[in-house]
C-alpha cells in the first residue's frame, strides 16, 4: 500500500513502488484529467507537477514522489490564470494535450511570471499538440500573463 | 457532453409530458418535422436526424449524432438552432446522440463526421426545426395571453408582447407550445437578423476539456472493467509461428488469450498485467509477405508501378496531340510518402457484450459501421448495439475506422467482461491506416504565347476505398485516392483540380504495395493538391510568368478561386521583394465545397539545408461561418498539420514493416516551427463549404514553391528535410 497526497488529499493505493506515477492516477485514482500519449516523455500529455514543478508522470513512478506534494489538471483551481486565459482565448480544439499543455504553461509562469518569446518556446517545444491550436497557446499564454499582472498589482 | 437514451424516448413520444421536443428528418423528397407529442401514428416511420427538446426548467438541449473531436460542430450546429429559435445562449445545452439510423448526415447517408460536412449537412435542418419551434412558442404565448400572434414577438428565450409588458420563458410555454401542430413552413429568419451565427462564439465543449472533466475514451470507466492488449504482428501479412499461451496466463491478473484477426489479444484484469501477459506470451511471427520493404523499397516501387498501363480517370480534348504540337513541354515526377496521423490519444475502445445487448464506448467518427460490426460479432441485432460516442484526442479521418471497436467487442465477447483495449503510442503509429504516398508524373506543353494546352497525368496511390467500400472501385479507379484531381460526377464538393485546360488526361493505378491507408484529414486533396500546384508551378516558370498572373486566366470559370487567390497574394504583399535566402511561394485548391489560397514565406539555410517558414498567408471562402473564432482555429490546425507533413512527417519502414513508432523518431511540428499564420475569410460563396480540412491542400505547395523561389531549386517531394534540402541544392 503507497500512500500519495495529490490535490492536497492523500490517497492510498496498492500498487507497488515501481508502479507508474501516470497510470496510478488515471486508473487507481480515477484522476483522468492527466492523459496518456506517448509513454516516453516526449509530448507532454501527462504533465503534473511535483512540488509546484512540471513533471512527466509517464517516466515517474509513485516510490519516487513518495511525500511530495502532486498536483494534476483537476487540482489546478478554475481560477488560476491559465485555465481563464485558455477559456478567453479559446485555445482548445480536441482538448487531449491541454491539461499536460496547461500544466506545463502554469509552472513555467510560477517560475518566470513575465517569459520572453525564447523562454516560452524552450518550455513549450516540449509538448505537442496535433490539432495545431499552437498559435492560440501563444495567445493564452500572453493573455495569462496580463491577468497575472494585472491581479498581481491589485492585491 | 451528456450521451443518452432520448432517441428512443422521442420515438416513443414519451418526451410529449417533459416539454416541447421538434424534430426534423431529411429525405431525397424534403423535410418533414415533428414534435414528440403528435402521437405513435405521426411517429411512425418517422427518422429525426437531429432534435431539441425544450423543457420547463428553462433549458434547451440540442441532440447531435456528429462526433465532436475539436472540430466545433457541435457549438457550431447549436448556434444555428439556438439563433433561428431566438433562445438565450446561455440556456443552450448539447447532448451527443448515440448510433442511430435516424441520426445519419444528410450529405452523406451515414452517421459518420468526416469530409467537414458536419455543419453544412445539418444547416438547413437544423434553421427549419428551430424556425418551427419559435412560432408554436410564441402561438402558444399568444393563446395564453389572448393576443394577436402578430403582437407577440421572440427574443432572447422569452415571447413579449409589447402592448400589455407580458413575457414568458420557453420553459413556462414549452409544455402549451408541446400541444400544438408543427408548422412544415415555418419562416426563416434574415440572414441580417442573426443573433449567433457568423459572431465569434466560446465553444460549449472547451470549459469541461479546461478542467480536466471532459471523457475521452481512454478515460471511459465502466465497473468490473477488464483490459486487453494485442500482440500484433511485426510486418505486413506475417504469422504466429509460436507463442507461449500458459506463461502468459501465468501472469497475476491475465484471465484469458483471445484470437482477432489483428493479432493475439493478451485479456487481464488491470492495463499492467496485460502488458506483462504480452510480454510473456512471447510471439514468434514470420517474415510475412514482403519482408524487403524499406522507404527505398517503397519509393522505387511507386515509381516503377507509373509505368505500368493503369485505368484512364478523366479525358478532355486530346493531350497526346496537344502535347506533340506544344511550343514547350515539361515533365516531372513527385513522390509524396506515408504519413501516420499520429492522434494525440492512441486508439482504444471500451466494449461490453452481454445477454441481449452490446455497449461500445468509443472514440469514434463511423458510429454507423462501428454498430454494423459490434453487431456482427455479438450476433445481436443492431438495435441492441449501443454506441456511446466519447470525445476523442484529435480524429483527422483515423477514427471513422472501426478496426479497434472489432478488437473490442471480441476480447469482450471472448471472457464476458467489458473490456477496454488500449494501444500504446507506438502501436497507434505502427498499425496506423497511413495517408497513402503516391507518385505521380505529369507532362504538359505551352503554346507560343505560354498558355497551357495539354496536361497528360500518371497518378500510382494505395487505394482509400479498398477497407471501406471496395465496390466503390470501378474499373480500376478509386476517386477517393483521386480527390483533388477529379471527383465523382456532379460531387457538390468539388474536390478536383478546377485549371481549365483544353486538353486534360488522367490516368491512375492502385499501388500493390501492401500498407493499409485511409482518410487523413482533407483524403488525398493533400497529396495531390502539392503536385499539381507545384507543377503549375513549373509551368508558370516554363512560360516565363508570375505564378500568380500565370493561375488566374486559367481559372476563368472559378470566380471563387480567383478570388482567394487574390485576397491571399494582396495580404501578403505578394511581389514585394524579399532578403536573399528567402522566398515566397502561392497555392490554391478547392475541396469540400469550401476554396482557399495560400501564400508561404520561407527562409533557406543552404548551409544546413534548414527550411524556415516564417509566414503563411490564408485566404478562405466557405460561404457563411457560422462560428468565424472556430473557422480560424480550423484552418490554423489543417495548415500546421500540412505544414508537418512538408517539413518533418514521413513513416519509416523496415522489414516488411513500420519502424517509426512513438515521438522521437516521427517527429510532428512543435511550437518554435509554427509560422504567423494569418487567416482570412473571404466571404463571396453562397453555398456553405466545409473548414475542417480545406486548410492542408495547399500549404504544402505554399512552401514547395516558396523554396523554389528562395533558391531556383524545384524539389519534387515532401518532407523538405535538412537531407532533402542538402541533397537538392548539391545538384544546383
Amino acid at each position: 500500500m503507497i500512500s500519495l497526497n495529490v490535490n492536497g488529499k492523500v490517497y492510498k493505493a496498492d500498487v507497488p513502488e515501481d508502479a507508474s506515477l501516470l497510470w496510478v492516477l488515471r486508473d487507481h485514482l480515477k484522476l483522468t484529467g492527466t492523459k496518456y500519449s506517448c509513454g516516453i516523455g516526449e509530448c507532454g500529455a501527462c504533465t503534473v507537477h511535483v512540488n509546484g514543478k512540471a513533471e512527466r508522470s509517464c517516466g515517474m513512478t509513485v516510490g519516487e514522489v513518495k511525500g511530495k506534494k502532486i498536483t494534476t489538471i483537476e487540482g489546478l483551481p478554475d481560477s488560476h490564470p491559465v485555465k481563464r486565459a485558455w477559456i478567453k482565448e479559446q485555445v482548445v480544439q480536441c482538448g487531449f494535450c491541454q491539461p499536460g499543455i496547461i500544466m506545463q504553461v502554469a509552472s513555467l509562469l510560477s517560475e518566470k511570471p513575465t517569459p520572453d518569446a525564447d523562454q516560452i518556446i524552450s518550455k513549450m517545444d516540449d509538448v505537442i499538440c496535433r490539432c495545431g491550436t499552437y498559435p492560440r497557446i501563444k495567445k493564452g499564454i500572453q493573455t495569462a500573463v496580463q491577468m497575472v499582472r494585472k491581479e498581481g498589482k491589485k492585491s | 457532453m451528456k450521451t443518452s437514451m432520448t432517441r428512443r424516448a422521442f420515438l416513443k413520444g414519451s418526451l410529449a409530458a417533459t416539454g416541447l421536443t421538434i424534430a426534423v428528418s431529411v429525405s431525397p423528397f424534403g423535410y418533414r418535422l415533428v414534435n414528440a407529442s403528435e402521437g405513435k401514428e405521426a411517429l411512425k416511420g418517422f427518422k429525426p436526424n437531429l432534435w431539441y427538446e425544450i423543457t420547463p426548467n428553462n433549458v434547451m438541449t440540442v441532440s447531435i449524432g456528429a462526433s465532436e473531436m475539436g472540430q466545433g460542430t457541435h457549438t457550431a450546429l447549436a448556434m444555428v438552432i439556438a439563433d433561428e429559435l431566438d433562445a438565450d445562449w446561455k440556456q443552450v445545452k448539447v447532448r451527443q446522440g448515440q448510433a442511430a439510423k435516424e441520426y445519419h448526415n444528410p450529405l452523406l447517408g451515414e452517421q459518420l463526421t468526416v469530409a467537414s460536412a458536419a455543419v453544412r449537412g445539418f444547416y438547413e435542418p437544423c434553421r427549419k426545426a428551430a424556425a418551427a419551434g419559435r412560432a408554436m412558442l410564441v402561438k402558444a404565448a399568444a393563446t395564453k395571453w389572448g393576443v394577436a400572434e402578430g403582437e407577440c414577438e421572440a427574443s432572447k428565450g422569452t415571447v413579449i408582447h409589447k402592448k400589455s409588458s407580458r413575457k414568458s420563458t420557453y420553459g413556462e410555454l414549452c409544455l402549451e407550445a408541446a400541444k400544438l401542430k408543427v408548422p412544415q413552413e415555418a419562416p426563416l429568419k434574415k440572414e441580417s437578423d442573426f443573433r449567433y451565427i457568423g459572431k465569434p462564439a466560446p465553444r460549449l465543449d472547451i470549459p469541461a476539456k479546461v478542467k480536466g472533466t471532459a471523457v475521452y475514451g481512454l478515460d471511459v470507466s465502466v465497473p468490473d472493467m477488464h483490459y486487453a492488449v494485442l500482440a500484433r504482428p511485426p510486418a505486413y501479412g506475417a504469422k504466429p509461428v509460436s507463442s507461449n499461451e500458459k506463461a502468459a496466463l501465468n501472469v497475476k491478473g491475465v484471465v484469458k488469450v483471445v484470437e482477432t484477426p489483428m493479432g493475439l489479444a493478451v485479456c487481464a484484469k488491470s492495463l499492467d498485467a496485460a502488458w506483462k501477459g504480452r510480454q510473456a506470451l512471447e510471439v514468434k511471427w514470420d517474415k510475412g509477405i514482403l519482408p524487403q520493404m524499406d522507404n527505398d523499397f517503397i519509393e522505387k516501387t511507386l515509381v516503377a508501378e507509373l509505368d505500368k498501363p493503369g485505368s484512364k480517370a478523366a479525358e478532355k480534348g486530346d493531350a497526346k496531340k496537344a502535347l506533340e504540337g506544344a511550343a514547350k513541354k515539361a515533365s516531372s515526377t513527385y513522390f509524396v510518402p506515408y504519413v501516420a496521423h499520429a492522434l494525440m490519444e492512441p486508439i482504444n475502445c471500451t466494449a461490453y457484450v452481454r445477454k441481449g445487448q452490446c455497449d461500445v464506448w468509443a472514440p469514434t467518427q463511423g458510429q454507423t459501421g462501428a454498430q454494423m460490426l459490434a453487431s456482427q460479432i455479438s450476433g445481436l441485432p443492431p438495435e441492441k448495439v449501443n454506441i456511446h460516442t466519447t470525445y476523442m484526442g484529435c480524429g483527422l479521418g483515423r477514427r471513422a475506422a472501426p478496426d479497434f471497436v472489432v478488437e473490442a467487442v471480441i476480447a469482450s465477447k471472448a471472457t464476458g467482461k467489458p473490456v477496454k483495449v488500449v494501444w500504446t503510442r507506438e502501436e497507434d503509429i505502427q498499425y496506423d491506416l497511413f495517408r497513402a504516398a503516391t507518385c505521380q508524373r505529369i507532362e504538359a506543353g505551352l503554346d507560343g504565347q505560354g498558355q497551357l494546352v495539354g496536361w497528360s497525368h500518371k497518378a500510382v496511390a494505395g487505394s482509400i476505398f479498398k477497407l471501406i467500400n471496395p465496390k466503390a472501385i470501378q474499373n480500376g479507379v478509386d476517386i477517393m485516392s483521386l480527390w483533388g484531381l477529379v471527383d465523382f460526377p456532379g460531387s457538390p464538393d468539388g474536390n478536383r483540380m478546377l485549371y481549365e485546360i483544353p486538353n486534360f488526361y488522367l490516368e491512375f493505378l492502385i499501388s500493390e504495395l501492401p500498407v493499409p491507408v485511409t482518410a487523413w484529414r482533407s483524403v488525398q486533396n493533400g497529396p495531390n493538391a502539392f503536385v499539381t500546384e507545384c507543377f503549375i508551378d513549373e509551368m508558370a516558370h516554363a512560360a516565363g510568368k508570375d505564378p500568380l498572373e500565370f493561375r488566374l486566366p486559367l481559372l476563368k470559370e472559378s470566380k471563387g478561386a480567383q478570388r482567394v487567390l487574390k485576397v491571399a497574394a494582396e495580404k501578403a504583399g505578394w511581389g514585394k521583394p524579399l532578403p536573399k535566402g528567402q522566398g515566397r511561394g502561392i497555392a490554391q485548391h478547392h475541396c469540400f465545397g469550401t476554396d482557399v489560397a495560400a501564400v508561404a514565406e520561407v527562409s533557406v539555410n543552404e548551409k544546413d539545408g534548414h527550411v524556415k517558414v516564417n509566414r503563411i498567408v490564408v485566404a478562405v471562402d466557405c460561404g457563411l461561418a457560422v462560428n468565424p473564432l472556430n473557422v480560424e482555429g480550423q484552418i490554423q490546425g489543417g495548415v500546421i498539420n500540412a505544414l508537418s507533413t512538408a517539413l518533418k512527417e514521413e513513416v519509416r519502414f523496415a522489414n516488411g514493416g513500420v519502424k517509426s513508432a512513438n515521438f522521437d523518431d516521427y517527429g510532428i511540428l512543435r511550437m518554435s516551427e509554427v509560422p504567423d499564420i494569418e487567416v482570412h475569410l473571404v466571404k463571396g460563396n453562397e453555398k456553405m463549404g466545409g473548414v475542417g480540412e480545406p486548410g492542408v491542400p495547399p500549404t504544402a505547395p505554399a512552401v514547395a514553391n516558396a523554396f523554389f523561389n528562395a533558391t531556383g531549386v524545384r524539389i519534387r517531394r515532401i518532407p523538405l528535410t535538412p537531407e532533402v534540402v542538402l541533397g537538392a541544392l548539391k545538384k544546383k
